[in-house]
């Protein structure tokens, strides 16, 4: 919340320095908070700042682990490849970026996975498919233990439908819109696997092949109107509509 | 000879129903001096004093109500507050027709005192002639124990308060950006203006409680990392959090809303004054409030004050059973709120883009009492139809976060979620730790939390000083 008259919105936390005692949070300018977010000059404060909430990600020796996101996700999923490489699995990161322009923090990627591929598009904002076809080729050449999917949720939809006839585990970072973040006002409510959930205490990893995607994606187009997004976050030339 | 009774329970000014229902400014008006004289004169200072144990904090009513009726309100403060740290928030929030007024003998006659309403009075005064009172006591010598008060509603800032007052160093953790709890996110303005509660809040600190926002206790700290950092007793108090649901199909739709995040929307985070504060509430034309309770209430009103045309209270039992403060359930119809009684839903329809656009319902009818006491709710056969709405809020109740239980080992949960803890004491199974308010009981009043923070603060003071 960045001043007394602003909103509550959640951020993934990107890294830290508990040594400095300071963490990095990356976001795309997309409606009002965020806006007012970026106009934060070196030294202002911003007025409340809560974490980490919800459930720690789910880390452990699976194998061979696919990572497909975009956007600012590219940045915070940078500490589960850290911590997926620490345990011992080979790490495969697929990025899509909307064109080579826009397409951030993968340096920070190549360092630690073992493998990045970069999915650029001509810009359009149109088509997220693009991520399909990298994924499907990895799955090809080899056996993957589970995906990872973080970004636009039209995208994570469609990395769930292409990982589940291969029956492989996938799990997908929600952002629903969410008030105060402890559990309190439901807003956040996802259905998985028919039952609803709290993605601010129960989440934000949920197994993507359960997720009723139709819903989370109206729900997080309630206020896209009033808070006047820039038309290529509103979904309006999305294919789900 | 006895002076004659007078039956003329004084009413309290209150805004015009038409204007008020668009606007967010306080609805009762408080009573002038003169109104308050008169009606403090018709208390007969009977000699058994029934109120004082209709008070779950046990106010010495008839004295201040004295105080009142002979001009001293210095002396009406002081009795007061002896008991209630808060009472410009009681004396507007609580239930006073079934607690202090419910027991007054003049109820007998159909005409309680309007102690709620001298309450609100002496504290509405206390808050403007700050400077005609006597300074406060010095603080007491301190006696080197830390206590943390997780949750800063009414159960924390009672603790909090008496702690801080028997010479201990409280640190008061809120999860969220400002203090008061459900008096900040769920109350409304209109109702229970913000200022007032940052007046108690301010008044809490001022006795040299630290207070630390946005901290989540069993996320960035849990309960027992408190007791490892030095803190030597802890309370509980977060309140009753967890938003239920009605379970049934069509739920998740865009458009439906818990009460808490409603209110929580309007209240704490003002989108009434959208979009010059940034939290937006798109709301329909048509809006139906599930619930009878106040927070039913509450919703359906804010709800009117936000632009919709038709707003109904949607509730599955009869007018009599309605859980709600009778000063707003009237309040409620004077605005235009349509109850539809012996009515529940089954079920939200959706339209383009997953907007609830109807809801399906049932017609009900009472049969015999339940465990409550209240006739039960029994569906009528083949009475299904469709109601048009846009905006639907579930004021169904809550339950406890489950936060704290599931992080804090050796705490006892009910099947209900709440804590266990002595009724007499709010002690927990757990070693030095104190529960109260919602978190024990479920989702109460607030001068309930304040008494049980006041047992606690007792017991817990006790137990420090051994």
């Amino acid at each position: 919340m960045v001043d007394e008259k602003g909103e509550r919105i959640p951020l993934t936390i990107a890294d830290w320095d508990a040594k400095e005692g300071s963490i990095t949070v990356v976001f795309n300018e997309v409606g009002r908070t965020t806006h007012k977010l970026a106009s934060v000059q070196v030294g202002d404060c911003v007025l409340s700042f809560t974490g980490p909430l919800g459930l720690a990600a789910h880390i452990e020796k699976f194998g061979t682990v696919v990572c497909v996101v975009a956007g600012y996700s590219t940045a915070t999923c940078v500490p589960i490849v850290r911590e997926l490489k620490a345990a011992g699995n080979r790490v495969v990161v697929i990025i899509r970026a909307p064109s080579k322009d826009m397409l951030f923090g993968d340096e920070a990627l190549r360092k630690i996975a073992d493998q990045v591929t970069v999915s650029a598009g001509d810009g359009s904002f149109e088509c997220v498919g693009f991520v399909l076809e990298p994924l499907k080729d990895v799955i090809r050449k080899e056996k993957v233990d589970r995906v990872f999917t973080a970004g636009p949720v039209c995208m994570m939809k469609l990395v769930a439908n292409t990982t589940k006839p291969f029956n492989i585990p996938t799990v997908a970072s929600l952002n629903p819109i969410m008030v105060d973040g402890t559990g309190m006002c439901g807003c956040c409510r996802v259905v998985i696997g028919g039952q609803t959930k709290f993605a601010c205490v129960d989440g934000p990893e949920f197994d993507a092949h359960q997720v009723d995607w139709a819903s989370l994606m109206a729900r997080r187009c309630t206020y896209s109107i009033d808070t006047k997004s820039p038309v290529h976050y509103q979904c309006l030339n999305c294919a789900q509509w | 000879m006895p002076p004659k009774l007078n039956l003329n329970r004084m009413e309290m000014p209150r805004q015009d129903p038409h204007v008020r229902g668009k606007n967010f400014k306080e609805v009762a008006l408080g009573y002038s001096p003169e109104q308050a004289q008169e009606e403090a004169s018709r208390c007969i200072q009977c000699p058994k004093r029934p109120c004082i144990s209709g008070c779950p904090v046990n106010v010495d009513i008839p004295d201040f109500i004295e105080a009142m009726r002979k001009g001293n309100l210095p002396g009406a403060v002081k009795i007061l507050k002896g008991k209630n740290a808060l009472p410009g928030i009681c004396g507007r929030v609580c239930p006073q027709e079934s607690q202090c007024e419910a027991k007054c003998t003049l109820e007998k006659r159909k005409a309680p005192v309007a102690i709620g309403r001298l309450e609100r009075f002496v504290a509405d005064w206390e808050r403007q002639n700050k400077s005609a009172l006597p300074p406060p006591p010095p603080s007491p010598a301190p006696t080197g124990k830390k206590v943390a008060v997780v949750g800063s509603g009414p159960a924390g800032l009672t603790v909090a308060a008496e702690m801080a007052k028997l010479g201990h160093a409280v640190t008061m953790f809120e999860a969220l950006h400002v203090a008061g709890g459900v008096l900040m996110y769920g109350i409304p303005e209109f109702r229970l203006p913000k200022a007032i509660v940052q007046g108690e809040v301010d008044y809490v600190k001022s006795l040299g409680v630290e207070l630390v926002l946005d901290s989540v206790i069993g996320k960035v700290d849990t309960v027992d990392e408190l007791l490892s950092n030095g803190y030597h007793a802890v309370f509980l108090g977060t309140g009753a959090g967890l938003p239920m649901f009605l379970q049934v199909p069509g739920e998740d739709l865009c458009g439906i809303y818990s009460a808490n995040e409603f209110l929580t929307r309007t209240n704490l985070m003002k989108a009434y004054l959208f979009p010059e504060y940034d939290t937006p509430l798109g709301m329909g034309m048509n809006v139906a409030v599930i619930g009878g309770g106040n927070v039913a209430m509450d919703s359906a009103r804010c709800a009117l004050r936000l632009g919709a045309r038709n707003v109904y209270i949607v509730y599955r039992r009869s007018a009599a059973e309605l859980p709600a403060r009778h000063e707003e359930v009237e309040n409620a119809m004077e605005e235009g709120i349509v109850f539809k009684f012996l009515t529940n839903p089954t079920g939200f329809l959706g339209g383009g883009r997953g907007w609830v656009t109807a809801m399906q319902c049932v017609e009900m009818e009472l049969g015999e009492p339940d465990a409550s006491g209240r006739r039960r709710p029994i569906v009528k056969k083949g009475s299904d139809f469709v109601m048009k709405v846009d905006t639907v809020v579930v004021s169904l109740g809550t339950s406890p976060n489950p936060l704290i239980a599931a992080t804090t080992e050796g705490l006892k949960t009910t099947s209900h979620g709440t804590v266990v803890a002595d009724e007499k004491t709010g002690k927990t199974v757990k070693d030095k730790v104190w529960a109260g308010g919602d978190i024990v009981t479920g989702s109460a009043t607030v001068i309930s939390a304040m008494g049980a923070g006041k047992r606690a603060a007792a017991d817990m003071h006790a137990f420090l000083a051994t």
